[in-house]
């Protein structure tokens, strides 16, 4: 099973990447909706990459109030 | 046959598949002009059915399949008008929608959705009319309608209920979650889910396969496995004409429509 950490790297990597940003440019407290610039649909693009991703479901509403990828990561991992 | 390009949405006639493309920017918002449209289609396409054994819908947009009801539309023009007259709109809008989709729930062609993105509310209910939906792996299923104090307007309950089991229909319902395609598929609503782009590619493959069938049979299939909840169809719309009256309606349609946020569709 992935270890906290592992699961918040995964996720860091996949939005650089997705949303070419340059990984180093991505930190675990950063709001991600304003360092990827996110709208509504590309915010749900990236939610659906998470899901497949890591072979889960994320119902929107967990991540009501979520901005930050360390806790985006915390509720992935509860998920795992 | 001719292509008619609409401002909307288009379609046309080749090899005996009949497409139609959504077009109308951000993302295929059902108002009234694509309403318009749409009727224009359906008229076109009794006529074309003798000549057609498939039809197609799709996307040519980037954002997904279609984001719903034009509810910004739907909140300006209620705001111009006094609650009667409003209320007298939206059945209006509801009584035609539901003769489009009908019409193409009933057509004796075989019907495929080629989603991809975003297919929530209206869009949704569009790809349920179809007989097949093809979805490639970026779709994202949602009834949000709840947020807003209303139930889908479009057919949306009988038809989900005709085609899925109760549970998950209540899980989408209640909850106003938004579920890829993947889940799409396991709960059996996606016959086939695809890589990203390609959900066109293989609807036009799966057309092409059904060519060779004998109409005839095909249509008597579809007669037989497909009913049309015509009298859950009428309760809907009355459900939803009571629910449009209550206050909180506005307050949601408000919110939505004047939201900047990136997740504008949560509560």
């Amino acid at each position: 099973m992935r270890s906290s950490n592992q699961t918040l790297e995964e996720i860091l990597t996949l939005a650089a990447a997705h949303f070419k940003v340059a990984r180093e440019k991505l930190a675990p407290d950063d709001d991600f909706f304003r360092t990827l610039g996110l709208n509504s649909l590309q915010t749900l693009e990236l939610l659906t990459r998470l899901e497949h991703h890591f072979r889960i479901e994320l119902p929107d509403y967990e991540l009501q109030g979520v901005s930050d990828f360390r806790t985006l990561a915390e509720r992935i991992q509860a998920r795992l | 046959m001719k292509k008619v390009e609409g401002q909307a949405v288009s379609w046309g006639l080749t090899d005996g598949v009949v497409e139609l493309a959504l077009h109308r920017e951000p993302c295929n918002e059902i108002g009234l002009l694509t309403l318009d449209e749409l009727e224009r289609f359906v008229a076109a396409l009794e006529k074309l059915k003798g000549e057609a054994h498939a039809l197609i819908i799709y996307s040519s947009l980037d954002c997904g399949f279609s984001a719903g009801a034009d509810l910004k539309e739907l909140f300006r023009i209620s705001r111009e008008m006094d609650r009667v007259e409003a209320l007298k709109g939206v059945r209006d809008y509801l009584e035609r929608i539901h003769r489009v989709m009908n019409a193409i729930d009933a057509s004796p062609l075989t019907t495929i959705a080629a989603v991809h993105g975003v297919t929530f509310g209206g869009g949704f209910e569009l790809a349920l009319v179809c007989d097949l939906i093809i979805a490639d792996k970026m779709a994202r299923f949602c009834f949000p309608e709840l947020r807003l104090g209303l139930i889908p307007g479009f057919g949306g309950i009988p038809r989900l209920k005709r085609d899925l089991g109760n549970a998950i229909v209540r899980d989408l319902l209640l909850t106003g979650r938004s579920f890829n395609a993947t889940k799409a598929q396991q709960v059996g609503l996606v016959c086939q889910m695809v890589a990203e782009g390609e959900s066109l590619r293989v609807a036009r493959a799966t057309a092409d396969q059904l060519k060779k069938f004998d109409r005839r049979a095909s249509t008597a299939a579809k007669d037989f496995i497909k009913p049309i909840p015509y009298e859950e169809l009428r309760r809907e719309i009355e459900i939803f004409c009571e629910l449009f009256a209550q206050p909180a309606v506005e307050a949601g349609l408000r919110r939505f429509a004047e939201s900047t946020e990136a997740q504008p569709y949560l509560p």
